[in-house]
């Protein structure tokens, strides 16, 4: 069991609260956790990751156990720690803006 | 007894501001879909219950929601737990991918740069089947679902249409402006910025720049060059299909002809700069623009928000005002921001960048504001309910 946290609004698009269980089937990796949330949430495909490349959004980004994910490639493999379900694998949005 | 259901888009959410035919006593639901950008909301002609509105954000693209209850309960149609034949979540109700080649057009510089799909501006329910609707997109392109918003899928002819020459304007590259033919399920018009009108007669296949008698010298090197006019709006009534109505960047302008030509029809206008153009509901004759001062001040001229009111299919223009305040006045009012009832007595219906939404119930003649602290209003779309 994998725990991931969503940012706000798309928590409520999914109607979930903070965090969010998910299941992964194979290797646990940075692509296989966003591959188990659209399965899991279709209508938050295209939110994180753009439908027709796949690229992650420009300010969306990815951290766990105090590491930035947001550039690595999609078969990185997820901390021990996130893989275990000890700590959350967090989405976040960017915070330019507001 | 009618009832009017006012559906509003703002930078933070949407709001339905409805009422009896009176048009006194409104009561605010939202917002809706809370933080989001929601650039439109339209309804069904012929479902008044069944809404669709764009929802999108810079950080997590475009969403697309839709409502059968008039907008109590809403759903991402195509984004549920449905799948597809080979076992893939559907989730496609927020999908817009061009057709073919993605190709270029026209960067600020006049250097060409790539179609990047931005967000989705205008939601235009078909006047036949309540399934069907048109999303005019950023960067300009036209998509269609014929599932209720589940899926979409681009009429790439349109692009075809001298796309490279496109170029985006203050706003983006936005086609903002769909119009649906009445009298031809064959005829479909838009209007893109900057890019300008464009009309299909064989049910969006192909496409023809339709900008003859436009000019725009301070814009393009060409003035009167086939594609690349700032449209920002334009308008028709429906027992009149072929003479639609424009607010060009700058000039009010007229076609009798579905748009083969224009001729200007500023008159004595303050400034012939707006955004939004609409026309009456009873009377083809008699049109509505809120002018601003110039491109380069987005705000009433002297602090006046006046709307101006033309019963001759322009030229000649009365001023607006009672209700509007007629002081240190500096909101805009976007494109997408004027709309009427067909009551009647016609209602008109603006929002600004202020958050006032104006409602007229004696065809603009006096106003009242119906709300006045709401987020920047993008767009406002009226329904009116038997």
């Amino acid at each position: 069991m994998i725990r991931v946290m969503l940012p706000h609004h798309l928590r409520t698009l999914a109607s979930v609260g903070k965090e969010v269980e998910i299941q992964i089937e194979g290797p646990m990796t940075l692509g296989a956790v966003l591959d188990a949330v659209e399965a899991q949430y279709p209508m938050l495909r295209g939110t994180i990751r753009d439908h027709a490349t796949q690229q992650r959004r420009p300010f969306i980004r990815f951290f766990a156990c105090g590491q930035d994910l947001s550039h690595q490639p999609p078969d990185t493999p997820l901390p021990d720690a996130v893989a275990a379900g000890a700590e959350p694998f967090r989405i976040v949005g960017a915070m330019a803006g507001g | 007894m009618s009832n009017v259901r006012v559906l509003v888009g703002t930078r933070k959410g949407a709001f339905i501001l409805t009422s009896t035919e009176k048009r006194k006593r409104w009561k605010v639901s939202g917002p809706h879909f809370a933080g989001w950008e929601i650039y439109h909301v339209n309804g069904s002609p012929i479902d008044p219950n069944r809404l669709y509105a764009s929802q999108s954000s810079g950080w997590f693209g475009q969403v697309i929601q839709r409502s059968d209850d008039g907008g109590k309960t809403w759903e991402t149609p195509g984004g549920g737990l449905e799948k597809t034949p080979d076992g893939m979540p559907r989730g496609e109700s927020n999908k817009f991918v061009y057709e073919g080649e993605v190709g270029t057009h026209q960067w600020y510089d006049g250097t060409q740069h790539p179609w990047e799909f931005k967000r989705v501006w205008q939601l235009k329910p078909s006047l036949t089947d309540p399934d069907t609707v048109y999303a005019g997109v950023e960067d300009a392109a036209l998509f269609r679902s014929t599932d209720g918003g589940k899926s979409w899928q681009e009429l790439p002819g349109l692009r075809a249409a001298k796309g490279h020459l496109w170029q985006p304007g203050g706003g983006g590259m936005c086609l903002h402006t769909i119009i649906l033919d009445p009298n031809n399920p064959d005829r479909i018009f838009v209007a893109i910025s900057a890019a300008g009108a464009f009309r299909t007669d064989d049910g969006g296949q192909t496409w023809r720049p339709i900008n003859q008698g436009l000019k725009s010298p301070y814009e393009l090197p060409d003035s009167t060059a086939e594609v690349g006019h700032c449209v920002h709006n334009i308008a028709m009534h429906p027992s009149r299909p072929n003479v639609l109505f424009m607010q060009k960047h700058w000039d009010v302008m007229r076609s009798a002809d579905a748009g083969e030509s224009w001729h200007e029809v500023s008159g004595n206008l303050p400034s012939d700069f707006g955004f939004p153009i609409a026309v009456h509901a009873h009377e083809p004759n008699t049109i509505y623009v809120v002018p601003i001062k110039s491109d380069s001040e987005h705000y009433p001229p002297d602090g006046k928000l006046r709307v101006y009111r033309s019963r001759t299919g322009g030229n000649e223009w009365e001023e607006l005002t009672k209700g509007l305040p007629q002081s240190d006045c500096y909101v805009n009012v976007l494109r997408s921001a004027l709309a009427v009832d067909s009551l009647e007595s016609c209602g008109i219906y603006f929002g600004t960048t202020g958050g006032q939404v104006y409602a007229s119930a004696d065809s603009g003649d006096s106003w009242s504001p119906i709300v006045r602290d709401l987020p920047a209003v993008l767009s406002v779309e009226v329904q009116t309910l038997s």
